[in-house]
């Protein structure tokens, strides 16, 4: 597995796990408030054990986190959208965690024995966000509400993954693949979340301590 | 000279920062202790990669065995089953029912309330207080209660 990739994964969780938690507080149930909220620390997780790994044991993961320029990161253009609409974020969920898992499961086999062990740990947790989505799924498949937004995410679900494991995706959403909206390129929604995600670290001196 | 008995035996005393009623021992999290001339070196496996408390209790490792090294290991060799028999029932006295073990959950959907007993319960939702946790209804005592996730 290429560095590359392995931060592409870490900006995705620590990217989607901002979005999630902009839902805490106003999801249309309590429920779902807390489920959104749990999901999002749990990509947040995610994210840091990933950037943990990817500087490793004398490095610096908030470094990476935070401080690079919004056009650095390697998030997957579906994870930045800024979506508080029920349809469409029922709908990035479902697509996302489909194309997680099939990336998710991949990893396990890499053969840096440090990253395949920490995708299974990863694989763990990820087996409930799964289940959360798919309930949501099966509720909500038969509104055309839905199924639009599914079709207008489409070309950005397909962005989450390599070229050579969208097969996979295809055949578990039912779509026909289309062209991808692609990593590395970057929506207008990045950049106002970047302004918030960072601005305690950006404004803080040199060498604070938490 | 500290011995590695000595060492389990300091570890016993640390509580888990959210559920008190069981220690890190209990719960599975130090995967090794290691002595050698004198140097403390203790692996602690994390358990949901989310969960806030995982600092703290690194810190509370390395306050209760001074000069340790502590490795925290990110791989999967954590898992609820690492959870101990004694762990298990200071759970479910305190009102969180214990972690189905990974087999038994694979092939069947029963939870069991930890106040009566009762496998006629129901999911109120798969998330809960903490990363670890998920929300169940008993409707034979109707309690609430907490379900400690299986992973």
């Amino acid at each position: 597995m290429n560095e590359q990739a392995l931060l592409g994964l870490a900006d995705d969780e620590f990217v989607l796990g901002w979005r999630e938690s902009e839902w805490t507080g106003i999801a249309p149930l309590l429920e779902e408030d807390v489920a959104f909220s749990s999901i999002a620390q749990n990509e947040i997780g995610h994210a840091r054990a990933v950037y943990e790994l990817l500087v490793g044991p004398d490095g610096d993961a908030d470094a990476l986190a935070f401080d690079r320029q919004p056009e650095e990161y390697r998030c997957a253009p579906l994870v930045e959208l800024h979506l508080l609409e029920w349809a469409h974020t029922i709908a990035r969920r479902w697509l996302y965690e489909v194309a997680d898992e099939i990336r998710i499961t991949a990893l396990k086999d890499d053969s840096d024995a440090a990253v395949a062990g920490l995708a299974a740990k990863i694989d763990r947790e990820e087996a409930y966000h799964r289940l959360h989505a798919e309930m949501w799924h099966d509720r909500l498949r038969d509104e055309p509400r839905f199924q639009a937004a599914v079709e207008e995410l489409w070309p950005y679900a397909l962005g989450v993954l390599p070229s050579e494991l969208r097969g996979e995706l295809v055949t578990r959403v039912g779509l026909a693949e289309v062209e991808a909206v692609e990593r590395g390129t970057h929506t207008d929604d990045l950049a106002p979340l970047w302004e918030e995600m960072t601005v305690v670290r950006r404004s803080a001196p040199a060498g604070a301590q938490w | 000279m500290v011995a590695e008995d000595q060492v389990w035996e300091a570890l016993e005393e640390i509580p888990d920062p959210e559920i008190p009623v069981v220690s890190l021992v209990e719960l599975g999290v130090i995967r090794s202790v290691d002595v050698e001339d004198g140097h403390v070196r203790i692996e602690f496996t994390p358990t949901f990669l989310g969960c806030p408390a995982l600092e703290f209790m690194k810190r509370a490792i390395e306050e209760k065995v001074p000069g340790a090294e502590v490795q925290v290991i990110q791989d999967d060799s954590w898992s609820t089953d690492k959870i101990t028999p004694a762990g298990r029932e200071k759970l479910r006295a305190a009102g969180f029912a214990p972690p189905a073990p990974r087999l038994v959950q694979l092939q069947s959907q029963v939870h069991k309330c930890p106040y009566c007993g009762s496998t006629q319960t129901r999911l109120e939702n798969i998330f809960g207080p903490t990363p670890c946790r998920s929300l169940r209804y008993c409707e034979s005592c109707r309690q609430p209660f907490e379900q400690f996730k299986t992973i």
